[in-house]
């Protein structure tokens, strides 16, 4: 099954909902153009269907390998990692000074949301190298940056990030693997599992970055330290030199993203592996935290990227097959099954969450540009808040409902959809993982209670809902009996959300919210998403009265919205009754009764 | 060498052309557009002619709405270094647009010019073979390969019977065929400096050139949809239809 970007869908968002025009007259950010920007997604539309999604049945069938000699890859990954590098696509969002093109993240997100859709378990690769240069760019020394940063932007070099071990998962205060000094260096030992593409072929060296603890290190996570660990050491003139002394001793047999090695990496060995301290002694997890908004963010676009590759082989498909006369077909010919009035409902639901979850993705990385580049301190710190407070919802609700989208295209296939050769099974597979790494949803949703309301007293979400507050009045305010009915719907979803919120910071034992903080989290990403459909409605329907408007794709945006705002955003007003009606009952029973 | 390469905006190859309401034509508004896939060809050749060392300067030209411009920023992504608008609005005919390469020929003296053998939208395959004969440089239609040798080109060319190898002196037009190359993808940072790159654009008035055409469109209509078959008896019946019903025998 072939794959087409939704370039115009992107651009649109960008330019009509987000606002990308605010975005480049930022110092820094003069290059993202509508017109420039709209030259990037076309080209990166054809790159990704013509070289990235083909690959991608051969990935899940054939998988990665270990061997002795280490992981390969499937047949033609290498070939379309070196085409991939030498575009330069994996440094379109990286720092000019080190070889990248310096574009905001809302744009880079555009483009990965492609390499998703197009082959998920390929764009692992580049989304952890961007997490390893994002620590190194923010932590490191300038040695170490000008030694490493600029083949890993380039791409020619993969970054990985070392974080679990059996024992230490979401809890990594548990973490044993040891550092020891050793003159300019440390000496690594220890195991760490779950480590993405931590060995493969595509790229001349792997940069690991690894946490670990020091001899002296205090216990639990004020103790544990970070560090880059080459597979292969740097010479001093930047040539390749020794193998570390660091291997990938097996990889996993998954559910899914069957090409993506994920692997148990074996430290010290022998000797122990040459590693190098990033920053300061004892900071490592506060290192991965500043960076942990932007891969739970990259995790999100995959829970929507996939979505899309689902919907389009579901929507190809309901016009294809026919099965007994439809109830919406116009003629003899026209009797796909799209046009049962129940695969609409299931197209619809796809299509639509599909833009909501696109929208609030592209919302919150827009946030994160203006932190980085707004001349305003006022405005930068506000931003900073929104980024931080839709990074939980982006990436527990998009991967959430990613898995439901996945689901639902397996379901319009009937029977075909459960066959492996049909290809909408892998999709679903594919997408499970979304939802467990870099934090499941439950760590998301404690997030979005705890660090991101409960500690600024929620003056976030009531940022939120005041910028909410703007759009329902646009809504009302609009002559258009469906933008009266998105608002309506909108209104009630709001009114419902604001409730909830106040149990929530109400509850003085701590079990009650815990006990539905992942219904708050997905209640808040609806809503969140209606919000974001909404305005693109609201954009639409401006739209509508310009010369030369595109009628119809306007229209079904603004359907979309209307279907969106009568279909997900009850689910809000539902959200409310279960979250302060069901924590009670949720841990009333004992393990002895379970 | 400089090297002067064609590239025109047409509906994209994806998209399927849909006829006006009023049948005056094809419906391009609000559909995707991008570059006629032999012109990417014709850049992509020109391209490795120049890195191979036997061109200096690759410019592109377009002759079409401002919208255009677009399609030349693709050829400019890809590598070519500047590139020329003619604007306008107009529908033109072959003949027209020869004239105005022509006009661009005059002015820039190149060695070799590339054109797409046709554009997938008119499906005339005229414009090169105008063009050598306005301003009488040789020519060498449907490429499937090109080499340089001094100031003489080595040209292979897809004919019916096979593959023909032509000797022609420079200047010369070359107009290329499918299998002449494959298109390479802009890279990243090339897509960012074809913004900077120069484009001239020439308003069609400004070239003094007669484009009026002596052809009008009375009206565009879908081909007609494909019948089922039917499945005959025998021999007999068969010829029975091809002779009353087809009316071929």
């Amino acid at each position: 099954m072939t794959y087409t970007a939704p370039v115009k869908d992107i651009a649109f968002v960008l330019n009509h909902v987000i606002g990308l025009e605010n975005i480049s007259k930022l110092e820094g950010f003069e290059d993202a153009t509508e017109e420039m920007v709209g030259a990037i997604l076309e080209e990166s539309a054809r790159f990704t269907a013509e070289v990235l999604a083909p690959l991608n049945v051969v990935g899940d069938k054939q998988g990665s390998t270990w061997t002795e000699n280490g992981v390969a890859t499937p047949d033609g990954w290498k070939e379309a990692y070196k085409q991939f590098v030498e575009a330069g696509w994996g440094a379109l969002a990286f720092p000019t000074e080190y070889g990248g093109q310096g574009l905001p993240m809302c744009v880079s997100s555009a483009v990965q949301e492609m390499w998703h859709s197009a082959n998920m378990s390929f764009g692992l690769c580049p989304l952890l190298t961007q997490g390893a240069v994002d620590a190194i760019h923010h932590h490191a020394s300038d040695e170490m940056k000008q030694r490493y940063l600029p083949k890993m932007v380039e791409g020619v070099w993969s970054g990985t990030m070392n974080l679990t071990e059996p024992q230490a998962g979401t809890d990594l205060a548990a973490i044993r693997t040891s550092a020891e000094p050793s003159g300019d260096h440390y000496l690594i030992k220890g195991q760490k599992i779950f480590i993405t593409y931590g060995d493969h072929d595509l790229t001349e060296n792997i940069i690991h970055l690894v946490l670990a603890r020091l001899p002296d290190a205090p216990e639990g996570v004020k103790g544990i330290s970070l560090f880059v660990v080459p597979k292969f050491l740097i010479n001093d003139d930047g040539s390749i030199g020794e193998r570390n002394d660091v291997r990938c001793i097996s990889i996993e047999h998954k559910l899914g993203i069957h090409a993506s090695p994920t692997c148990v990496m074996s430290y010290g060995d022998n000797d122990g592996a040459v590693g190098y301290l990033v920053g300061k002694e004892h900071h490592g997890l506060m290192y991965m935290f500043t960076m942990m908004n932007q891969a739970r963010h990259a995790v999100g676009v995959e829970g929507y990227g996939i979505s899309e590759r689902a919907y389009q082989q579901a929507l190809s498909y309901a016009k294809d097959r026919k099965q007994g006369q439809t109830l919406l077909g116009t003629s003899e010919d026209d009797q796909g099954i799209v046009n049962h009035p129940d695969v609409r409902r299931i197209l619809m639901t796809m299509r639509s969450s599909i833009e909501a979850m696109r929208g609030l993705s592209l919302e919150c990385a827009a946030a994160f540009d203006m932190a980085e580049k707004h001349p305003d301190e006022e405005v930068r710190k506000r931003c900073q808040r929104r980024g931080e407070l839709l990074t939980p919802l982006v990436k527990g609700w998009s991967t959430e409902l990613g898995v439901e989208l996945c689901s639902l295209g397996v379901q319009v296939h009937g029977g075909m959809g459960f066959i492996e050769e049909t290809g909408a099974a892998q999709y679903l597979r594919d997408a499970r993982i979304a939802p467990i790494y870099e934090g499941t949803t439950a760590i998301q949703a404690n997030d979005l209670i705890g660090r991101k309301t409960a500690r600024d007293g929620g003056q976030g979400l009531m940022e939120l809902m005041a910028d909410m507050n703007e759009t329902l009045k646009q809504l009302e305010g609009a002559d258009n009996t469906n933008m009266k009915a998105i608002a309506k719907r909108f209104k009630v979803a709001m009114a419902s959300a604001e409730e909830t919120g106040k149990w929530m910071l109400g509850q003085n034992d701590a079990t009650m919210p815990a006990a539905t903080s992942v219904e708050f989290l997905m209640m808040m990403g609806r809503l969140a998403g209606g919000w974001m459909i909404a305005r693109s409605a609201v954009a639409a329907n401006a739209l509508k009265s310009q010369d030369g408007a595109d009628m119809p794709y306007l229209d079904a945006k603004v359907m979309l919205a209307r279907y969106y705002a009568e279909r997900m955003l009850p689910l809000v007003e539902s959200g409310k009754t279960i979250i302060t009606e069901s924590a009670e009952s949720t841990v009333s029973v004992s393990v002895d009764q379970l | 060498m400089k090297i002067l390469v064609g590239v025109k905006r047409v509906l994209d190859y994806n998209v399927k052309a849909r006829v006006k309401a009023d049948k005056s034509g094809i419906e391009l508004a609000n559909v995707k557009m991008s570059m006629n896939p032999f012109d990417e060809i014709a850049v992509e050749e020109a391209l490795r002619l120049k890195e191979a060392g036997n061109a200096e300067e690759v410019i592109v030209l377009s002759i079409g709405p401002t919208q255009s411009q677009e399609t030349i920023r693709t050829g400019l992504a890809m590598g070519a270094d500047r590139g020329i608008l003619i604007e306008t609005d107009e529908l033109l005919e072959p003949l027209a647009i020869a004239k105005l390469f022509k006009h661009v020929v005059e002015k820039e003296s190149p060695g070799m010019v590339l054109l797409g053998k046709q554009a997938i939208d008119g499906d005339n395959n005229q414009t090169a073979q105008m063009l050598s004969a306005l301003t009488g440089m040789a020519q060498a239609t449907f490429a499937s390969e090109v080499k340089v040798d001094g100031d003489h080109l080595d040209v292979t060319r897809e004919v019916d019977a096979g593959l023909e190898t032509i000797r022609i002196k420079s200047p010369a037009v070359i107009s290329t065929d499918l299998r002449l190359n494959e298109p390479r993808y802009a890279k990243l940072p090339n897509i960012m400096k074809a913004k900077k790159k120069p484009l001239e654009v020439i308003a069609v008035a400004d070239t003094g050139i007669d484009v009026s055409s002596g052809l009008s469109v009375v009206e565009v209509n879908e081909p007609p949809e494909r019948e089922a078959g039917v499945i005959v008896a025998n021999v007999a019946e068969l010829v029975e239809k091809l002779r009353n019903e087809a009316k071929v025998i």
